[in-house]
């Protein structure tokens, strides 16, 4: 039976021939993910169900990227329950400290997630690591605690929404851009409990990176899982990585006559840089249409633009220029590596110059943690995934998302622009 | 599995912020969070609420956060069993993990009304308005589901399994 390339995944870790969309299944768990805020709840479960042991402790990964280096007394508290639990049962992959990153930059980046895998993260942004070819969703905390006991889960096989993109993209124009057109295109609940399968020739020339931008907002359409065929893109990235512990990619294609549920064309050939305008990631217009929006506060980083090819992006158009006085502008590296190379190659040299305040690698004001919230009424550009009211602070502020390139721009003037404008 | 009872009727896009509003979070009990269950949208919905009555609403059931006060808030303000259009997807899976059963069934959706009394089998997926003995279809709920609702959630039901898993 023809298969597409979620469906031979879920297959394979069901130990099944075939599933078909609407099947209800129990997959085997290649990685399980929790993060300082949803670890301690599944902890709680997964000590109700008996304790034990963890079902392996290296296929375990606990990330604490949200609210540090600590910011309060709660927060310090939640990372120490999952810091014991973590010592207690011996986690390979716990991260905290000098060690910790962006839970979605860091796992890709150790070779923790890879092609073929089913990924289950207590974190709605597990869609991204689909970029690489693995089936990998957000889960509830009770969902996690059982996998973190039994390394399994019950699945419902989601149909595919297969999006061809054509079309060769202008500059300044990205990953961030096709993935904020398609969510206008069909709205947030427009792939609710699908796949979102990309393809097509813009994506096979596109950047892992910012490919890894584009399976991340999977989950703003509704989707269950975003996902690209692997190719020589994914075989080059994922070979730098591989922490040759035994583990192997398993790389997969969807079969020529597989059934899409839908089936989505994008001309990104003549797509502008997109901008997201408040309160909805499915709001977004093209950069020439935003007209004049001043802003208080830019955000470069995130999970979803916080990669070092993002910020060798935004310090192209930073290089020998300031942020606009008045504005302040927020840079995070995505994990200590980033952060490193960003040094070793001058970037950070470059942001500081154009009067950026650096952050440590961490989640920061992506969702109004802390180190960047907004006061009523003030206005801020991010390269984040998330726009929802008060997402970064005063339920009366505001948040715009973009691209890395637009949001460096727009810091110099000062309002909502693209290199063009400089 | 076998419910009767009185029906709540709701519409579109209910979200988990109508169903628990953010400023009851500081609490994870279920009965604290019950009190507080739709408390902008229908005040006065928690306390009338009769154990064993069912909820019907329509498209996108759930949909916003991935919270699991929602589901708990529902469940323990005496409500049995959700019958909607659609729902959200991490509501669906929150839901069956804590023991709260969910019907898809755009007929009963679109054909039942407030204070209408039903009886639903869920692994027949048979709904019955027990007025007038309409019926209504929907996609039973599988097996393994409704066992993890009859265990009382996915956490009493992977006691069972990992047990007879030793046992065995
Ligand atoms: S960067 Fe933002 S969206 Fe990504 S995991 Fe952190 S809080 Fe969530």
């Amino acid at each position: 039976m023809p298969m597409t390339i979620t469906e031979k995944i879920l297959a394979e870790h069901a130990g099944l021939d075939s599933v078909s969309p609407g099947d209800l299944i129990q997959v085997k768990v290649d990685m399980a993910l929790a993060n300082d805020i949803t670890a301690p709840l599944a902890i709680r479960v997964f000590n109700e169900i008996g304790g034990g042991s963890v079902f392996d402790r290296h296929r375990v990964a606990l990330v604490a990227d949200h609210f540090v280096p600590n910011k309060d007394i709660p927060s310090a508290e939640q990372v120490k329950f999952v810091r014991e639990f973590a010592r207690s049962h011996n986690i390979t992959h716990y991260y905290e400290g000098g060690d910790v990153g962006i839970e979605h930059v860091l796992l890709p980046e150790k070779g923790l997630v890879l092609p073929g895998q089913v990924v289950i993260g207590a974190d709605s942004h597990t869609c991204t690591y689909g970029a690489l070819g693995a089936f990998s969703t957000g889960v509830g905390s009770t969902d996690l605690g059982v996998i973190m006991a039994t390394g399994e889960t019950w699945l419902k096989v989601p149909p595919t929404i297969r999006v061809n993109v054509e079309g060769k993209l202008a500059p300044f124009v990205g990953g961030k851009d096709v993935i904020l057109c398609l969510i206008s295109m069909i709205g947030v609940e427009g792939a609710l409990y699908s796949a979102l399968e990309f393809g097509g020739g813009t994506i096979c020339n596109m950047p892992m990176y910012q490919r890894l931008t584009m399976t991340n907002m999977a989950v703003e359409a509704g989707g269950k899982n975003g996902i690209i065929e692997p190719d020589d893109v994914t075989r080059a990235f994922v070979s730098e990585r591989v922490p040759g512990d035994g583990v192997d990619p398993v790389f997969l294609e969807t079969d020529r006559d597989a059934e899409y549920e839908k089936v989505i064309n994008i001309d990104a050939g003549s797509l502008e840089p997109q901008v997201a305008f408040p309160h909805s990631p499915a709001n977004a217009r093209n950069l020439s249409d935003c007209g004049k929006v001043a802003l208080d506060q830019v955000f470069i980083g995130s999970c979803t633009n916080g990669a070092l090819e993002d910020l060798r992006d935004a310090a192209s158009v930073l290089r020998g220029r300031r942020a606009a006085s008045g504005l302040r502008l927020i840079i995070i590296p995505g994990s200590p590596r980033v952060y490193r190379e960003a040094v070793r190659e001058g970037i950070v040299e470059t942001f500081l110059d154009a009067g950026a305040v650096i952050g440590p690698p961490c989640c920061g004001p992506c969702l109004g943690g802390h180190m960047g919230i907004l006061a009523s009424g003030e206005r801020a550009l991010a390269t984040t995934n998330r726009n929802f009211i008060g997402r970064m602070g005063h339920p009366e502020s505001e948040v715009y998302l973009c691209n890395p390139h637009v949001a460096a721009a727009s810091a110099v003037l000062g309002r909502i622009g693209g290199p063009g404008d400089l | 599995m076998v419910f009767e009872g009185k029906i709540w009727k709701f519409g579109d896009d209910v979200d988990t912020d109508i169903i628990i509003p953010a400023r009851f979070l500081n609490v994870s009990e279920a009965s604290e969070l019950a009190k507080n269950c739709f408390a902008d949208l229908r005040p006065g919905f928690a306390t009338s609420v009769r154990p064993g009555d069912i909820m019907v609403a329509g498209n996108n059931f759930g949909c916003g956060s991935s919270r699991e006060h929602a589901p708990l808030a529902i469940k323990a303000a005496g409500i049995s069993l959700i019958i909607a259009c659609s729902f959200a997807r991490i509501f669906y899976r929150n839901a069956f993990n804590i023991g709260l059963p969910l019907l898809e069934s755009p007929e009963a959706s679109e054909g039942l009304s407030e204070g209408d009394v039903v009886r639903v089998d869920l692994a027949a997926g048979s709904i019955v308005r027990i007025s007038d003995s309409t019926r209504f279809s929907a996609n039973p709920v599988p097996e393994f589901m409704a066992g993890i609702v009859r265990a009382g959630g996915l956490v009493p039901y992977t006691i069972e399994r990992l047990g007879g898993k030793t046992t065995g």
